[in-house]
């Protein structure tokens, strides 16, 4: 039984959510509207104009950005009416160049856009190299755009084309904007009316093209190509017509998934084998995957192919291919295993072009993975001789290795300097082992070029000193041609070995070291709690990988700002811009790709699946590896981990902020429920009392009774005035307006005047206090310190049994003041002893006269004004103390200052 | 201007406060405690009312609607020794001590009891009476004899040093009045030593370690933290 649960055919609950959020993007995107014609004259501009006569007639903002009349009367006619933008100038070797001005439209900002030709190649110094891209990024402005283009610029026709008419078309479009078009006109004449056009010269033709495009027009060609467009026209209406009938769930014929899977190698073919598998998957209905497989004994690990790969990759991705690379030991197994996993249904890969006696020492892969496909059908594509045209654009040749050759030529002659010391113990043939050591030795450390050079003059200095006749290239013996050639194999292939083997592990040594310093990376963002922190982890692991300057831009909003950068980083304006786009359009620009690739950095956007956080501006100090791919490949890394690490960050940040508010809030409420409660209920007792001696109850009342109520209300009433003054005093201190008034003060007064404040509350209470003789000084607010143990000793009061007596300890030496307040009330619960100086806290007693809950925190934030220390603990023996430490430091400043002052006077 | 007050002719109090519910409220226990009420409801208008009507004593408030009562007493204080006692729901050491220092002769901090505030104001009355030429203050335990300069406790003499004397004789005329730090300073040891607040300490400490039972807890001199120093009224 088929699995369907993935089948992309089938409306399913995630179709209608892509559906929905595709028509969501929709509607904030410009459309695109492209005139596809099938070569130049067809009128397509004629066209295009046409109807953007007619959506302004109907009151539309249409303006031409950049439309190429070439000097047509009827096509000058109807840009009549329109707003034409002056072109941009661009000044390239001299010659002035007229180019979209893609700014100023930005700027401009129509209802609709009209832009000839999209397969132009911009000039340099624009900001993309192709005008696809600036139609693109209109688009996401929100612009519509009209546009025009040939069916042979699309990327996926391009060699069939190139096949039919013998042209190859430079400026191509990938095929990826034609799926965005929202509307394809179709642009047609017939061919001979075409022709006839272009006999009466009403086709423009530049002056140089002249043969080649004669050539192009030809009836068979042109007919080919019409056919072409109709049928990729078409095609996009099919598409159309069932993404409608999948997406409104119009039940038709479904039929099973087919899904296409191509191989790619690394050779010149895969590029046309890509394009065979786009046109197939085209005219499936297919999706299609791409994938190349890297094995460990694969040749194509060489840095060259694995840029070709690359290339070819992103080739395929621009197709509308979904890629992959896949690591395995087994190319064919791993297909298969690829194919299995993805419900491919066909598999294309291309016809070896290697001869037929490697075929025998290997079976081609083909072979094998159609020996493996089962139900899975393979297409085999055929790759005619001439199509190797297209080879990857300016490769660089690599330098001949002097050096090595010339140690090369050392090791033979040092080879045959030994053999003619021991020429009279070894016969000739056994000579050969020590050139063969001596190629060995050449594979192993100058690399396979060397080692193949060596042999072959191996070869020649042993025939020429030690094959007789001597010093001469003849050989007497014929049975020397025999050792000649096994020599040779045996070093090709030693030498092959160990050359792959080093480059090997060359590439395993690179690779490790990658993953090595992204490890590293991760390890430093892991520990980074800090956007600073992140910033540094960054740019150092950045350094140690790679040799390059670096920047960091991160996003403040809206703007872009460089939070940290290399020593001697200049980033101007124009640079700036750069990595303005890159942040804004959450794409790689600047050097080394296809934006603004005059820029001197590379800007890598930092991004997370839902937010782009910064950007990345990297220099490379080694200009080849800005086209790199490994290089690239660990900085899209380095650029996604930094991503990610911030937003972690931020996350956090954002967490502890809402927890922070959340505990204020708590707070905030504690603070309200306590204060109305602590203000109302002697209010409400006051004013119950109050309203009693009006009317009929005072009458009953005896004389008792009312001093009774009196009393209690006076006691609420006082009760109520401690409170309003704790209170002014906690939003004092908390305030910070709680200015010490430092003089100093004899300790001795100090508890005196506590004492005296609480005459009539201490009743009979004895307060024993023990104070050293004299009695210390120390600078502190008198005041305040007065309030601290008038707070003390009346929670001790409260606290303890009434008529036991209370203890004041104070001690000093040179640093310290000590007070200690004693009382034998019951203590209080161990838990509870570090949280009785918070605010509000109380402790329920069972009589019901709790406190305020603010005195002993008010002593805490007086305590703590005066850089002291303020402790409770229970007493062994049962009972409560509290323990008051100040410092008395300032004291013997102050008391200096003073005699200093004194002696002044 | 010091008349014998009786039924007929009672003391006359001039009350500053724009609070209705105060002034009422004073109005009503003052005139039950046999004196003689006036009320002003802001400063420029109290000042006026002391000219008028030449009360012996004035309650004011410090918040009044035009101006600050501290500068009402330093007006005041330019032409009248007119006793002032603040009522005030200010209650730090820095008001006090200005509103002190600018004259006023006590402080009260709102809210208040009615006894306390009908002995504070029997206190400043007494106090604005020629004093008659008596050569001994008693109060207490204590006595002091002005005209050979001794002090005993329970008939004990006790041993004062001339500066202990002096502080002593100032604390103990201005019986229960508050006197700050820079008023006593002033009298006793003259404008120069305004800053030197250690020397009354330590003069303050020696005095009640002779004259007082447990200099911990003292009876006779007593401590206004912040403020200033006052001798407990007989």
């Amino acid at each position: 039984m088929k699995k369907y649960s993935d089948d992309e055919d089938r409306p399913s609950p995630e179709a209608l959510l892509k559906l929905a959020q595709a028509e969501e993007a929709e509607a904030e995107r410009g459309k695109l509207k492209i005139f596809l014609g099938y070569a130049a004259g067809v009128g397509k501009t004629y066209a295009m104009l046409a109807v953007a006569q007619q959506r302004h007639r109907e009151g539309r903002g249409v303006v031409a950005a950049y439309v190429e009349s070439h000097g047509r009367a009827e096509t000058d006619a109807l840009l009549a009416g329109l707003e034409v933008m002056p072109k941009a100038m661009i000044d390239y070797q001299g010659v002035q160049l007229a180019e979209l001005d893609l700014d100023a439209v930005l700027a401009r900002k129509p209802e609709i856009a009209l832009v000839d030709e999209l397969a132009h190649s911009n000039a340099p110094g624009c900001r993309h190299e192709k005008r696809w891209q600036d139609v693109v990024e209109l688009l996401t402005a929100g612009i519509d755009v009209y546009t025009t283009v040939n069916v042979q610029h699309f990327e996926s026709a391009n060699d069939l084309v190139a096949q039919i008419t013998g042209v190859v078309v430079r400026e191509t479009v990938p095929d990826t904007i034609l799926d965005l078009a929202a509307e394809i006109r179709l642009v047609d004449i017939p061919p001979d009316e075409l022709l006839e056009r272009l006999a009466d010269g009403k086709v423009y033709m530049p002056a140089q093209a002249g043969q080649a495009l004669e050539k192009f027009f030809q009836p068979g060609n042109l007919i080919a190509l019409r056919e072409l467009s109709m049928r990729r026209a078409a095609a996009r209406v099919d598409g159309q017509m069932r993404a409608y009938m999948d997406t409104r769930s119009i039940s038709g014929p479904w039929p099973v998934a087919e899904r296409l899977l191509v191989c790619i190698s690394g050779s010149p073919f895969s590029e046309k084998l890509l394009r065979t598998t786009r046109r197939l998957a085209e005219e499936m209905k297919a999706s299609w995957h791409a994938v190349y497989i890297e094995t460990p004994d694969n040749t194509g690990h060489v840095q060259e192919n694995r840029e070709r790969i690359w290339h070819d990759l992103r080739l395929a991705e621009s197709m509308g291919a979904q890629v992959a690379t896949v690591t395995a030991t087994s190319v064919p197994k791993a297909t298969i295993d690829y194919a299995v996993r993805h419900h491919v249904t066909k598999i294309v890969v291309g016809k070896p072009a290697k001869s037929r006696w490697r075929e025998l020492l290997r079976p081609p892969i083909v072979d094998q993975i159609i020996r493996l496909s089962g139900p899975i059908d393979v297409y085999v594509v055929s790759m005619a001789p001439g199509e190797r045209r297209r080879t990857m654009p300016a490769r660089l040749k690599k330098p001949v290795p002097w050096p090595a050759h010339l140690s090369a030529l050392a090791m033979v002659s040092g080879a045959t300097l030994i053999c003619e010391l021991v020429r009279m113990l070894l016969s000739p043939p056994n000579m050969v082992m020590i050139y063969l050591l001596a190629v060995v030795l050449a594979a192993v450390r100058l690399g396979r070029s060397a080692a193949i050079l060596a042999a072959c003059l191996g070869v020649l200095a042993f025939d020429f000193f030690f094959v007789p006749p001597l010093l001469t290239f003849a050989v007497a013996d014929t049975e020397y041609l025999v050792t000649f050639a096994s020599f040779l194999v045996v070093a090709v292939v030693i030498s092959t070995l160990v050359a792959t083997g080093r480059e090997r592990a060359d590439i395993l040594r690179a690779r490790e070291v990658q993953t090595a310093s992204l490890y590293y990376l991760s390890r430093d963002l892991a520990v980074a709690a800090d956007t600073v922190a992140i910033m540094k982890a960054v740019i150092r692991n950045i350094k140690e990988s790679v040799n390059a300057d670096l920047a960091v831009f991160l996003s403040e909003g809206e703007q872009l700002e460089v939070m940290a950068a290399d020593d001697g980083v200049h980033l101007d304006v124009k640079e700036q811009a750069v990595a303005d786009w890159a942040f804004r359009n959450r794409q790689a620009a600047g050097r080394g790709t296809a934006t603004l690739s005059s820029a001197e950095f590379l800007y890598l956007p930092m991004q997370t699946s839902v937010n782009t956080l910064g950007v990345l501006a990297i220099k490379l100090e080694n200009e080849e590896d800005f086209s790199s791919r490994q290089h690239r490949l660990l900085l899209d890394a380095f650029a996604s981990q930094t991503a990610m690490a911030l937003e972690r960050v931020r996350f956090s940040r954002q967490a502890e902020q809402a927890q922070i508010l959340q505990a204020r809030e708590n707070l905030e409420r504690a603070l309200l429920n306590s204060i109305s409660h602590d203000l109302r209920t002697p209010l409400a007792t006051i004013s119950a009392i109050l309203s009693s001696f009006r009317g009929e109850a005072e009458l009953l009342m005896g004389d008792a009774a009312r001093r009774e109520l009196l009393a209690t209300a006076s006691g609420e009433a006082e009760r109520l005035n401690r409170f309003v003054g704790n209170l002014l005093d906690m939003t004092r201190l908390e305030a910070g307006a709680m200015s010490l008034k430092i003089e100093d003060c004899d300790i001795q007064d100090l508890v005196g005047c506590a004492l005296t404040a609480l005459e009539h509350r201490l009743g009979g209470r004895k307060v024993q206090v023990g104070m050293p003789q004299p009695s210390p000084i120390a600078a502190l607010d008198m005041g305040l310190m007065t309030q601290v143990l008038v707070n003390l000793l009346d929670n001790s009061l409260k606290y303890s049994p009434a008529n036991s007596p209370l203890t004041i300890n104070v001690q000093s030496d040179e640093n310290w003041l000590r007070l200690e307040l004693l009382d034998q009330g019951p203590g209080v619960a161990p838990h509870d002893l570090k949280r009785i100086f918070d605010k509000f806290y109380r402790i329920p007693i069972p009589e019901g006269a709790g406190g305020t809950g603010l005195g002993l925190s008010i002593c805490k934030g007086v305590v703590e004004a005066h850089h002291g220390r303020i402790r409770a603990e229970n007493r062994p023996g049962g009972g409560l103390k509290i323990t008051i430490k100040l410092p008395l430091q300032q004291t013997a400043k102050e008391g200096k200052a003073h005699v200093a002052r004194v002696e002044q006077g | 201007m010091s008349p014998e007050w009786n039924k007929d002719n009672p003391p006359r109090i001039l009350v500053v406060d724009d609070e209705r519910a105060i002034q009422r409220f004073l109005e009503t226990v003052l005139a039950g405690s046999g004196f003689s009420v006036q009320v002003a409801e802001n400063g420029r208008l109290g000042l006026a009312a002391v000219v008028a009507a030449r009360p012996d004593l004035i309650l004011l408030d410090l918040g009044l609607p035009d101006m600050d009562g501290v500068e009402v007493i330093r007006r005041l204080r330019e032409w009248s020794a007119t006793p002032v006692i603040v009522l005030s729901v200010r209650e730090r050491e820095d008001d006090k001590v200005g509103a002190l220092d600018a004259g006023a002769d006590d402080y009260l901090t709102k809210p208040f009891g009615i006894p306390e505030l009908l002995a504070r104001i029997r206190a400043a009355l007494r106090r604005a009476l020629p004093q008659p030429d008596e050569p001994v203050l008693t109060i207490g335990d204590l006595q002091i004899d002005l005209g050979r300069r001794l002090v005993s406790v329970r008939g004990g003499d006790i041993q004062l040093t001339p500066t202990e004397y002096d502080l002593l004789r100032l604390l103990a005329g201005h019986a229960g009045k508050v006197m700050t730090h820079r008023q006593i300073l002033k009298q006793i040891w003259g404008s120069g030593h305004l800053e030197q607040p250690h020397v009354l300490r330590v003069n303050i400490s020696n005095l009640r370690h002779k004259i007082e039972d447990d200099p911990s807890r003292p009876y006779y001199i007593l401590t206004e933290a912040g403020v200033g120093y006052r001798f407990r009224a007989a």
